[in-house]
């Protein structure tokens, strides 16, 4: 027994002498990791802690789940909840789609220069920060902004898009499409370059038209990249862009507008009341994960494409 | 490839092209307005702004907000930190990704199932915003650059990238090298790193902008004004600036050439400028690199 640890010991030094450099290299990358996301990790048992300035992290006392049952039994928190996921599904059925049609409407164009310049135009916005979307988006969307002022040509209007709650959701999920919509596509542009050329051969030989073809032969061929990033997103459904929704939060949509980032914010940061805000976040991270985790597993059992 | 659909000229293909670039002009002339309207009304008369008047060109030219905007100092000062955050940030990414990407790169690093594992899992799991709020508070950061630069370090995703573009290379490459009595890091530095150079090129430019685009944190972790990068001077003008409306009259002025929304329009091109310059030499780039990325890891 002695003898079979002495191996591997002397294997594992052996491997360790070759790779010297690369432990070496490796070692502040591994630091990296270490303290800016295991040790965020371990902070996460500050929710069964009372968080204390002075003892830290590390040394504050366990109160077991006083703040878990805290959030549990507050409505508040379950409303957020409730418009963190309605937000997120009707962001998924809206903004999933756009990327895949606009990829296969690309791949239609012949003409390169023209599909060059609509790629150019497409992906621009998705390098413009969240402040100036959001800023854009209060001067279009004020009651004289431009918005208003094109329905008002059409005797509508003027709304109140940012004050009233109910056009929050909207706003949100359309300036989110017109960001990353023409960024999203590229993946599903790379995918289609890859389906095989003799398959559009053999339909137009039986007789598919162009449309025909891109249901029969484009769509299939790229719908494991679809089903990839499909689990991608359900993997998100906690995780909204809640930086723009910090910005674009008014104390009137505040009802509808409110998700469990912007409340964690609010509770932890503003209020400092940390070791609640931390219960909050890992109950959502841990959802998330849930999410992530059946969504590979069903990927996996119907259709062989898994992320892992 | 695009050959494919020259065979079909029939009457319906030509009306079914017809159809697909009529709507994608209309999507980019949609995608597309925004960004002009904008470019537009900082240039023009802000009397003829707000009366609705400014729509498809500049009307009464003029560089009156630009002028007005730059007789902030604040505005200069928190330039001039956004530039060194973006600079220096991106440094880091970069020397942090590769000596990263390289050691997972390699088939013979021992640990590297355990290495990959371990930082494969912070995509999928975090402690969130307020420990590592805390962790960065008990480091001594808050209120230093290294809070800007150092919990960002390595953005996972462009590690991946790089990453595949190194195991892209052929290894024979590296044995060579190796028995010339090269060592990993003269590999990386002479080898890796020159040949994957359109690849870094775009992680730069991803990088460069998440950097600069950046609000939240400098939010969450500087205090002081002289440290504040352009975006939360953005912020502050453009958003926070909208829900008091008193805000906008104290910036209000007897010039007529300057209205709140050209002010706003121009700040917008200010801070949005440097990207503007550089994206259309870069974007042919990036679309390679993506693509790279997308070839699974």
């Amino acid at each position: 027994m002695s003898n079979s640890k002495g191996s591997t010991w002397q294997a594992f030094r052996k491997a360790f002498a070759r790779d010297k450099y690369l432990y070496l290299m490796f070692l502040l990358p591994f630091l990296f990791y270490l303290i800016f996301h295991y040790m965020p990790m371990y902070g996460i048992t500050l929710a069964f802690k009372d968080y204390s300035i002075k003892q830290g992290i590390w040394g504050s006392d366990w109160v077991g789940l006083k703040y878990i049952e805290k959030f549990i039994g507050d409505p508040y928190f379950w409303q957020v909840f409730k418009n963190t996921i309605v937000l997120n599904v009707y962001n998924l059925l809206w903004s999933f789609p756009v990327p895949i049609i606009l990829a296969l409407m690309l791949n239609e164009v012949t003409h390169t220069k023209f599909k060059k310049m609509v790629q150019t135009i497409s992906y621009l916005p998705h390098f413009l920060s969240v402040v100036v979307v959001v800023g854009m988006l209060n001067t279009f969307l004020s009651s004289n902004g431009v918005i208003n002022e094109f329905l008002g040509v059409f005797g509508l209007g003027p709304y109140r898009f940012l004050a009233e709650p109910k056009y929050f959701r909207t706003v949100y999920i359309a300036s989110g499409i017109w960001q990353s919509a023409g960024w999203g596509s590229i993946i599903y542009l790379s995918a289609l370059s890859a389906v095989e050329q003799e398959l559009y051969e053999a339909a137009q030989i039986d007789g598919a038209n162009r449309w025909q073809q891109m249901l029969h032969v484009t769509l299939p061929g790229i719908a494991p990249t679809i089903t990839i990033m499909f689990i991608l997103e359900t993997g998100n459904i906690m995780n909204v862009s809640f930086q723009k929704i910090l910005l674009l939060m008014t104390s009137s949509n505040q009802v509808i507008s409110d998700v469990i980032s912007t409340y964690v914010y609010r509770i932890g940061i503003q209020d400092a009341n940390f070791s609640y805000a931390t219960g909050i976040g890992l109950f959502q991270s841990i959802v998330a994960l849930i999410f992530v985790t059946t969504a590979n597993f069903i990927s996996r059992r119907v259709g062989e494409t898994s992320l892992w | 490839m695009a050959k494919k659909k020259m065979i079909g000229t029939s009457l319906g293909g030509h009306i079914f092209s017809g159809i697909n670039a009529f709507l994608l002009i209309l999507i980019t002339l949609i995608t597309f307005y925004p960004l002009y309207y904008v470019a537009i009304t900082s240039v023009s008369n802000g009397m003829l702004v707000m009366q609705g008047k400014v729509n498809l060109y500049p009307i009464g030219l003029t560089l009156d907000s630009y002028r007005s905007i730059m007789t902030d100092p604040q505005l200069f000062q928190s330039l001039w930190n956004s530039v060194v955050y973006t600079v220096l940030g991106t440094a880091i990414n970069l020397i942090m990704s590769c000596l990263c990407a390289f050691p997972l790169s390699r088939r013979t690093f021992s640990g590297r199932k355990i290495f990959t594992g371990m930082i494969v899992f912070t995509m999928f799991f975090g402690g969130g915003m307020i420990p590592l709020y805390l962790v960065i508070k008990e480091l001594k950061m808050m209120d230093t650059i290294w809070a800007i630069v150092l919990p960002v370090a390595i953005n996972t995703y462009n590690m991946v990238i790089i990453r595949t573009s190194f195991q892209s290379l052929p290894e024979s490459l590296f044995e060579s090298a190796q028995l010339d009595g090269a060592n990993d890091f003269t590999i990386l530095f002479r080898i890796a790193i020159p040949l994957s150079k359109a690849v870094l090129a775009t992680m730069v430019l991803f990088y460069a902008v998440s950097h600069w685009n950046s609000y939240f944190n400098a939010m969450l972790y500087l205090d002081s004004k002289d440290k504040y990068p352009l975006q939360i001077i953005l912020k502050n003008k453009l958003i926070s600036g909208l829900f008091s409306e008193e805000a906008s009259q104290t910036g209000g002025s007897t010039n007529f050439n300057v209205s709140d929304s050209t002010l706003r329009s121009a700040i917008i091109m200010f801070t949005t400028l440097p990207i503007l310059i550089v994206y259309p030499f870069v974007q042919k780039y990036f679309v390679k690199g993506v693509m790279i990325g997308s070839l699974k890891g």
